[in-house]
Order: structure tokens, then C-alpha cells, then sequence
């Protein structure tokens, strides 16, 4: 696996924000460094620290300077990347697995036969592929729970739409390009949307308001419309509980 | 103890300082977008400074005070009065049960806070009183507020100086101490406000002249400007060169640049991470200033240095738990 800790930078974000940035590529040896450095931040709860954001290939840093300095904080990054440059990348592998059902094409994935026709395959190909395996989470922005999923088969990517829409039903699960994934609340997207999942990824009234961390991985898996309703009344009545398996 | 939103003005919502420690699962900060004020309201009836208040943009609601309160209102000046009768901002003010608060003509600033003894009773979403408007979260039943609605007031206990104002008020409907806090942090230049900025690491990915125009060219606040952003228009900055960027997190403050060249000032309602180049970031002490920036004004970036922003953010604070003291005192019923 790629070492990567030469291409390191701090960098400025204002007076409150420090970045660290990994690399400058979309890479799974880049993203695990910055789900690395996050987790021992997360872990080791340095005082003044007001956030951590982990994205793609930078962890992002904000502080209140009158109670750590940018110099402090900066040394104890520059010391926790000493400390993890020793890690095997391979050791922080989440093997955390959350299986998402989502009933394919129809009027809950309309853009369904559109993929189909771009691709030259078949409806049930596209769905084949598209749950052929499990897909690695590397950050979560945009709206609330909404993942950005890595490693997608090229095989079924499809640009994006040109015009956003305006609204996007909660559960609507897209391709946009390279990218696949799925919007957990009403949004405006660009993305085609094949399927919906009944499944809330997002639920501001539960003492654990989100159903996957940076890290963990989705598997989406077929279901039928009739699966789709019943598993949407069980969310309902909050009795749902989310497939999760293990690598 | 409530009050009742009699109309409900442009845009009103509840807010505090915002929802921190959730932006790695996307969820927004919030909060008010003008937090010097809001802080400012909060000191000023002896709340925590980080109490939900309500912020209200261009155009006020009216307010049916259904209770005697101690209410003070800062920020931008949308003509409040209290029974038809003129009300100064920037000190406490006790009101008697019945009145009518109604905010008027936008005469200065863009958006203004009003802050209750006792504060807002609302549950907190995820550490925050805040609305979230888009994702329908926190604040009062996650939107703007609506005609009707009535919002539930905590309790405090009464401050030994409002017995004063009891005595002053005599048979009108309300009163107020002579001392204020007239201090505005409002940077204007003639017809143009200055906003002190410190170049981001990408400002270097940008043209010569871009970089030039940037400091040396007015910007206009466009109205497609909101909470999320300040979308300006001037002259079209452009890259060096085209640049695959990648998304990553974005601050309150962060300037990007999307293709079409006209930059956009990342607000309260900022989403947690954006994929444009950015060019520079807003000195915090500056970001209370744009708040009360109204579209179809004008502004100018001035560079300053990391050092100097952190050095005015220091001297801002220190200044803020000046005023805190000088207001405790007088609220404790101490200083003469």
C-alpha cells in the first residue's frame, strides 16, 4: 500500500481552521491516514478543539485560537502523524457493513430505464452491478447522512443530469458520474435516480441520529415493492432494525 | 410565559450559536449569522450570551408579548416599537404583559436579534436551539415562524435592577435604563463596506490578474444572497489554469469560486463541504459586519495577515467580556 505521509501539508483556514491534507487524489490509502488522524483527534479530545471534519483526502480542523494557539495544535498534529505513520493502514479497516434494501426502478426509481438505455445493459444488469458489492463510505456532507461511496463499477456510470431537480424524495438512491449513493432527506440532486430505499439513514429524534460513519461500507440489495412497504411501516412504527454484518 | 407571532416578517427564525460536532455527518452549524449581536442581546438581559434569540431579516414580525418580559434588541436598526411607541436598541427593556412589539422600515444593518429573559423553551436538536431550515431541524418545529404560532419563554429569575424599571414604567408600557451599548462593529467606507480577508493556500492558483482585481474591484452583494451565502458579481475571477477539485470541508467565511468567476461568501447556512476553488477567508471579526450587508451593497476586500486576524479576534473578545462585565454590573443593580 501506498505510504503517503511525504506528501503531508498543514494548511491555513482562517483564523479558526486548520487542514490537513493527505494528498491530492481520491485514493482508499489517502482516505484511511485521514479517518486515522480523525479518530486519534476524536479519541484524544484535545481542549479547544471545536471540530473534526474528515472528507475525502484532508481532515479539517476548527478551534478557538484563544484557548489553543495554531502553533500548539499544529504540534500536536505534527506529532499524532508521527504516531500513526507507524500504523498499518490495513489495521483501521472498518468492517462495519450496513445492508441497505432498496426496490429498484418503477415509479420509486424512475431514472431507472434511462441508466439501462445509456449503458447498453439490461435493467437487471444495472441492478446486478449496482449491489454486486459493498461500497466504502469516505465522507458524509452535503445534507445530513449523505455518503459519499468510493468504488462503484465504471461500467454503470452515467453523468451527471445537467439541471438539478428541484426535489428529490428522502431515500432516493442515484448515480451521478462515478459516483453512487443515496440522498437520506428531501433534497435537490443531479443525480439518476434508480431506486428508494425505505431505510432512514438520517432521524434527528433517535439518540442515534446517524445509521453509518465515515469508514463503514453499504451494500445495497434488491427488494420488492411490496419488501419496500412493509420495511417502510416497520421504520414507522420504529420497530426496523438495519442489517449490519462484518467484512 | 410566550409570546405570539402576530405576522411573522420576511424571515424570522429561531437561532443561538449554532450546532457544532456534527459537520463530519453533514449536518450544518446554523446559528445566528450576525453572532456579535446576538451575544450582545443575550449579555444584555443576563442570559447566557449563547441563548436562542430570534433573528429577523430586512422585515420584523409582530409580537404579541403575552407576558411582562425584559426583552433587548441589537443589530441592524428595523425601526422596533412597542405599542406604536419608538423602542432603543442595545439595552434591556422591560415590557409590560399585552404589548405589541412590531418591527417596522428597515433603517440600518440587514438583520436584527431580539433576545427574552429566560430565553426560548424549545427542546435543543442535537446541542442546538437553532433552526435548520432546509433539513426542517431544531429552532421552533424546524422552520421559519409562521402567523400564530407561540413560542414558550424559559424562566429566570428577576434581575434586582429591573425593580427600578418597575418604578420607572409608572403607567406606560415600558422602560428602560439610561445606559446602552452603542458599539457597532460595522466597517463602512463611504458608500462601500470593507471586509478584511486572508488569502487561502489555493490563492495562488489564481490568474495574476484575478489576484490583483480581487483586492483592487468593488463587489456587489447580489440578491440571490442568503443564509447560506453571499453570492457576489463584479469582475470574474478565474484560475491559472483548470483545476479537478476535490470536495472538502468549507468555514463560515470561506470564499470560493465557482466556474462562472463570481465568488460567493460562505454564510451560517454553509453546507459542510463544497468542491469550488477558494480564494481567501473572511477575518472573523468581519463576519458580523457581512451579516448586517444588505443585497445591492457594495464591498471591498482588504488583505490582512493570519497574525492580524488573530490578533483582532483576540482584541473583539477581549472587548465583548468588557462590555459582559460593565453589563453585569449594572444588571446586578451595583454600579451607579
Amino acid at each position: 500500500m501506498t505510504e503517503c505521509n511525504h506528501s503531508i501539508q498543514i494548511l491555513v483556514a482562517g483564523e479558526h481552521g486548520l487542514v490537513i491534507e493527505f494528498g491530492s487524489v481520491i485514493a482508499p490509502e489517502i482516505n484511511l491516514r485521514v479517518q486515522q488522524l480523525a479518530r486519534l483527534l476524536h479519541f484524544e479530545s484535545i481542549h479547544g478543539i471545536m471540530e473534526v471534519i474528515p472528507t475525502y483526502r484532508s481532515v479539517s480542523i476548527y478551534f478557538d485560537p484563544l484557548v489553543i494557539t495554531r502553533q500548539e495544535l499544529s504540534r500536536q498534529v505534527i506529532h499524532m502523524l508521527g504516531r500513526i505513520e507507524h500504523q498499518n493502514v490495513e489495521d483501521l479497516l472498518s468492517s462495519r457493513v450496513v445492508h441497505v434494501p432498496v426496490c429498484y426502478g418503477g415509479v420509486l426509481g424512475p431514472d431507472l430505464e434511462y441508466v439501462s438505455r445509456y449503458t447498453g445493459l439490461s435493467p437487471q444488469e444495472v441492478i446486478g452491478i449496482h449491489t454486486s458489492k459493498p461500497y466504502m463510505i469516505y465522507m458524509l456532507g452535503f445534507i445530513p447522512g449523505f455518503p459519499y461511496l468510493g468504488g462503484m463499477s465504471s461500467e454503470i456510470a452515467v453523468p451527471r443530469q445537467e439541471r438539478p431537480r428541484e426535489r428529490i424524495p428522502g431515500g432516493s438512491v442515484g448515480i451521478g458520474g462515478n459516483q453512487t449513493g443515496f440522498y437520506p432527506i428531501e433534497s435537490a440532486g443531479e443525480w439518476w435516480l434508480v431506486g428508494r430505499t425505505p431505510i432512514k439513514a438520517f432521524d434527528f429524534t433517535s439518540d442515534n441520529p446517524f445509521l453509518f460513519s465515515v469508514g463503514d461500507y453499504l451494500h445495497f440489495e434488491e427488494i420488492s415493492t411490496a419488501e419496500y412497504f412493509a420495511i417502510r411501516r416497520s421504520v414507522e412504527k420504529r420497530t426496523y432494525v438495519p442489517e449490519v454484518s462484518y467484512l | 410565559m410566550s409570546i405570539k407571532v402576530l405576522t411573522p416578517g420576511l424571515l424570522t427564525s429561531i437561532q443561538d450559536l449554532g450546532r457544532y460536532g456534527y459537520q463530519k455527518y453533514g449536518v450544518i452549524v446554523s446559528g445566528g449569522m450576525d453572532a456579535y449581536s446576538l451575544r450582545l442581546a443575550n449579555l444584555l438581559v443576563g442570559n447566557e450570551e449563547g441563548e436562542a434569540v430570534i433573528e429577523m431579516t430586512l422585515m420584523g414580525p409582530s409580537l404579541l408579548l403575552e407576558e411582562d418580559l425584559l426583552l433587548a434588541i441589537t443589530g441592524g436598526d428595523l425601526s422596533p416599537a412597542i405599542n406604536g411607541q419608538p423602542v432603543p436598541q442595545g439595552r434591556p427593556v422591560l415590557v409590560r404583559k399585552g404589548s405589541v412589539l412590531k418591527f417596522g422600515a428597515l433603517k440600518s444593518g440587514c438583520r436584527s436579534y431580539l433576545a427574552v429573559r429566560g430565553g426560548f423553551d424549545i427542546p435543543e436538536v442535537m446541542g442546538s436551539k437553532s433552526t435548520y431550515l432546509r433539513a426542517g431541524i431544531g429552532g421552533y418545529q424546524g422552520r421559519a415562524l409562521l402567523q400564530g404560532d407561540i413560542l414558550p419563554l424559559g424562566l429566570a429569575c428577576p434581575l434586582p435592577f429591573a425593580e427600578s424599571l418597575v418604578r420607572a414604567m409608572g403607567s406606560s408600557s415600558f422602560a428602560f435604563p439610561p445606559w446602552y451599548v452603542g458599539r457597532s462593529y460595522v466597517l463602512q467606507k463611504s458608500q462601500e463596506y470593507r471586509v478584511r480577508v486572508i488569502p487561502n493556500s489555493q490563492f495562488s492558483l489564481f490568474s495574476p490578474d484575478s489576484r490583483k482585481q480581487f483586492f483592487q474591484e468593488p463587489f456587489q452583494v447580489t440578491t440571490q444572497s442568503d443564509r447560506m451565502g453571499y453570492r457576489l458579481s463584479g469582475v470574474s475571477l478565474q484560475l491559472t489554469e483548470p483545476l479537478e477539485m476535490i470536495s472538502e470541508a468549507v468555514a463560515l467565511g470561506t470564499i470560493q469560486v465557482p466556474p462562472d468567476g463570481n465568488p460567493i461568501i460562505l454564510m451560517a447556512d454553509r453546507q459542510t463541504v463544497g468542491g469550488y476553488p477558494k480564494i481567501a477567508q473572511v477575518a472573523g471579526v468581519d463576519i458580523s459586519t457581512l451579516a448586517q450587508i444588505k443585497p445591492g451593497s457594495k464591498i471591498r476586500f482588504e488583505e490582512i495577515s493570519l497574525g492580524e486576524a488573530e490578533e483582532l479576534y483576540a482584541a473583539r473578545e477581549a472587548d465583548i467580556q468588557r462590555i459582559n462585565i460593565t453589563i453585569q454590573l449594572q444588571l446586578a443593580g451595583t454600579a451607579t
